[in-house]
């Protein structure tokens, strides 16, 4: 499992002075925080085509990843039924909230309709967790795949709950303290505020006790368990935490599309996020939001590149699944693992009189 | 973990052991007796008509029943191959269902050009042990151990052919025409109901999907004595328990890994044949048959031949009796099954840890 070695170097060294901790602070997160001002003027200057559908749907996908990469970069637990769990507050929502189908839809008010999906979707998760952690290592693929490909053949031959092949449309974000979150501006600030939220508390819980606990049962279950850890408790807590992020991703999801069906969490988008959390790498939070931007760039603008490349504008998937087996081939630890490399090497050879390389 | 390819009972003691077992578990025995005595008038008796105000015309029943039971066939002979290399190589092969389509469309060209169905078949084998064989010689060998690793280089060439096949045969089903002699239905010994005359009506079952369920247990038995009475199949299970020692021991396991690799592989591309004459094959079979190996060996166990015969034989039923019963709820059954599988026995039920 080589792939899953790679946890950020995370330098929890204490600062001398008290002084010096802030901008110590601001310079080891100086990228993450240039990238939150430039989030948050965005609106100022982009269209709402690029706020939405590209940097707002980078943020979704953001979000699902990030859960899946929570689970396998500190868990050691390489979960497809991420996706699955966002669809399933999805279709919950659509189903508790507003929809265009008053046969199915409850039509319960926003503040009701969307804990309930959340409660379901960790419930749902939490039941994946539990039947995974009862086998280890390359079962849990397995055994996730197959969850994630029975809901999706669920949703495609239950016409009572999931409506079927069509699924639900018009489910809009709601007016809540006096804002449409309806419209593109602050649609966009409301994914902005959930995917800082989620990226935060995962960056936090990833050096709180919880966290370290988990990452030691990732590199070593057994230890663990001699030390007095409840290794499934913890791995099934795991799995409840990420279903928390997975479903808030599903809802934001439903929300932005205005549509849900099973194409939302079928097979595909299952294997896509896999790919996403992947490519971005599973060593640090920020990989998730790199490999779903890749992922939405290609996506929205392929097709123009294929064909003006001379190829068919069709063959999306084989350009996805060509860089997929690129990045597994030749780096394990994704687009991350090719940036550090990138600045050990210029680390090195600026250094390379002192000696001090790793 | 000691073979996981069934055990080595001499069948000479069978019939001892069945009268020990029998004694040894009284109560056991009865519950069987009386499930096997239950079953069998079930099938073979024709139903009163309270009976089948109840629970449905018998027909739906014994139809669903020999669904059942064949398309167990088609999915013992897609998972089989799964199972093997997953015991062998601890390579979950994700692009399995990508096997099968690719051995079905293959089987498609073939049975065009030659209008031979059987041609097909050994088409569809050698295509799809080659494409096998490829990936087992030029990326798996280079690395051996990286479970995760090559799970994920197996999603990423099952994406590449799903599209490659979109491109080459589109997305609309085909379907392969059963020849001649294998066309229509024969009459079976089966009772489904009583005319007012009080005459008998015979179920009447398609002959093509009884021959391929023949032809499943064949191949199913037949590997089983293989794997149990061949020098190959010593070598494998030895393989199976400990592939480091039989390296060590002379054999040449890259030589093994790529004949198993391009056995299972041609055994999905003949099982992609058997579900286009079945069915029909087309965009997105791949995951419905990926699936359908998945939960053969959770449920049967991994690694284990005669699991996944048992494995294929549930899901095949579980699938049939659930779209005539609950049609909305249908993979909810499978599912369920699953569950219950992955909490009593997390190694499967004929797997060994």
């Amino acid at each position: 499992m080589a792939l899953l070695q790679t946890t950020e170097r995370s330098p929890v060294g204490i600062a001398d002075a008290r002084g010096g901790a802030f901008s110590q602070w601001i310079g080891r997160n100086a990228a993450i925080l240039l990238l939150g001002v430039v989030l948050l003027v965005l609106p100022a200057v982009a269209t709402n085509f690029w706020l939405d559908q590209v940097v707002g749907w980078t943020m979704i996908l953001g979000i699902i990843a990030l859960s899946l990469m929570f689970l396998a970069g500190y868990g050691g637990m390489v979960s497809l039924a991420q996706m699955t769990v966002a669809g399933v507050s999805g279709y919950m929502i659509a189903v508790f909230g507003v929809s265009s189908l008053p046969a199915i839809s409850l039509f319960w008010p926003w503040w009701a309709a969307a804990p309930m999906a959340i409660v379901i979707a960790v419930a749902f998760g939490a039941l994946t967790g539990i039947l995974s952690s009862r086998t280890e290592g390359i079962y849990t693929i397995m055994i996730t795949l197959a969850i994630a490909a029975a809901f999706f053949y669920l949703t495609l031959q239950n016409w009572p709950i999931f409506n079927g092949f069509a699924g639900f449309t018009t489910i809009p974000a709601p007016v809540a303290f006096g804002v449409n979150w309806k419209e593109p501006i602050p649609l966009y600030y409301l994914i902005l505020f959930f995917a800082a939220l989620s990226y935060l508390s995962v960056a936090y819980i990833s050096q709180a006790p919880f966290g370290l606990a988990l990452q030691g049962i990732r590199d070593n279950p057994r230890r663990m368990e001699a030390i007095g850890y409840n290794v499934t408790a913890h791995r099934v807590a795991a799995y409840a935490f990420a279903a928390l992020i997975a479903s808030i991703g599903g809802i934001l999801m439903v929300w932005l599309n205005n549509q849900i069906s099973p194409g939302s969490a079928g097979i595909e988008a299952t294997i896509d996020m896999l790919v996403i959390a992947v490519v971005g790498g599973l060593g640090h939070p920020i990989g998730a939001f790199i490999g779903a931007f890749i992922y939405v760039i290609l996506r929205t603008f392929s097709l123009d590149v294929l064909v003006a490349v001379g190829l068919d504008g069709r063959r999306f998937q084989t350009l996805i699944g060509l860089g997929f087996l690129v990045i597994v081939l030749f780096s394990p630890d994704g687009v991350i693992g090719l940036w550090r490399r990138l600045v050990d090497r210029a680390g090195r050879s600026n250094n390379s009189g002192n000696g001090s390389g790793h | 973990m000691s073979t996981a390819f069934g055990e080595d009972n001499p069948a000479a003691a069978r019939g001892d052991a069945l009268g020990r077992w029998i004694g040894r578990h009284p109560v056991w025995s009865l519950v069987i007796a009386v499930v096997v005595i239950i079953f069998l008038w079930l099938v073979l008796a024709p139903w009163p008509a309270g009976f089948e105000a109840v629970f449905g015309k018998k027909r739906l029943f014994v139809n669903a029943l020999f669904n059942g039971t064949t398309l167990g066939g088609l999915y013992f002979l897609v998972a089989t191959g799964f199972t093997l290399i997953f015991g062998l190589m601890r390579n979950v092969n994700l692009a399995h269902g990508s096997l099968y389509l690719f051995g079905g469309y293959m089987g498609y060209e073939a049975t065009q050009w030659t209008n031979s169905w059987l041609f097909g078949f050994v088409i569809a084998f050698i295509s799809c042990a080659i494409v096998g064989i490829a990936m087992q010689f030029f990326i798996f060998r280079r690395m051996e151990g990286q479970d995760l690793r090559q799970t994920l280089v197996t999603l990423g060439l099952s994406i590449v052919f799903a599209d490659l096949m979109v491109w080459v045969w589109g997305g609309n089903a085909i379907q392969i025409d059963t020849p001649d002699y294998l066309l229509g239905p024969t009459p079976t010994p089966i009772v489904v109901a009583l005319k007012s005359s009080g005459e008998a009506v015979f179920l009447q079952y398609p002959i093509v999907r009884l021959v391929i369920f023949a032809a499943a247990v064949i191949i199913g038995v037949a590997m089983w004595i293989a794997l149990n009475r061949t020098r190959i199949g010593v070598m494998i299970r030895a393989g199976v328990d400990d592939r480091d020692m039989l390296s060590v021991l002379g054999y040449r396991v890259q030589l093994l890994f790529i004949a198993v690799f391009a056995f299972g592989a041609g055994l999905a591309g003949m099982a992609g044949v058997v579900g286009g004459t079945f069915q029909s094959i087309s965009l997105g079979e791949d995951s419905h048959f990926l699936l359908a190996s998945l939960q053969v060996v959770i449920v049967g166990g991994m690694g284990s031949i005669p699991g996944a015969a048992l494995g294929a034989l549930i899901i095949g039923l579980a699938e049939q009796f659930g779209q005539t019963y609950f049609q909305n709820y249908a993979t909810v059954s499978t599912f369920v099954i699953m569950v219950i599988v992955l909490a009593v026995r997390p190694q499967g039920l004929l797997g060994r840890r």
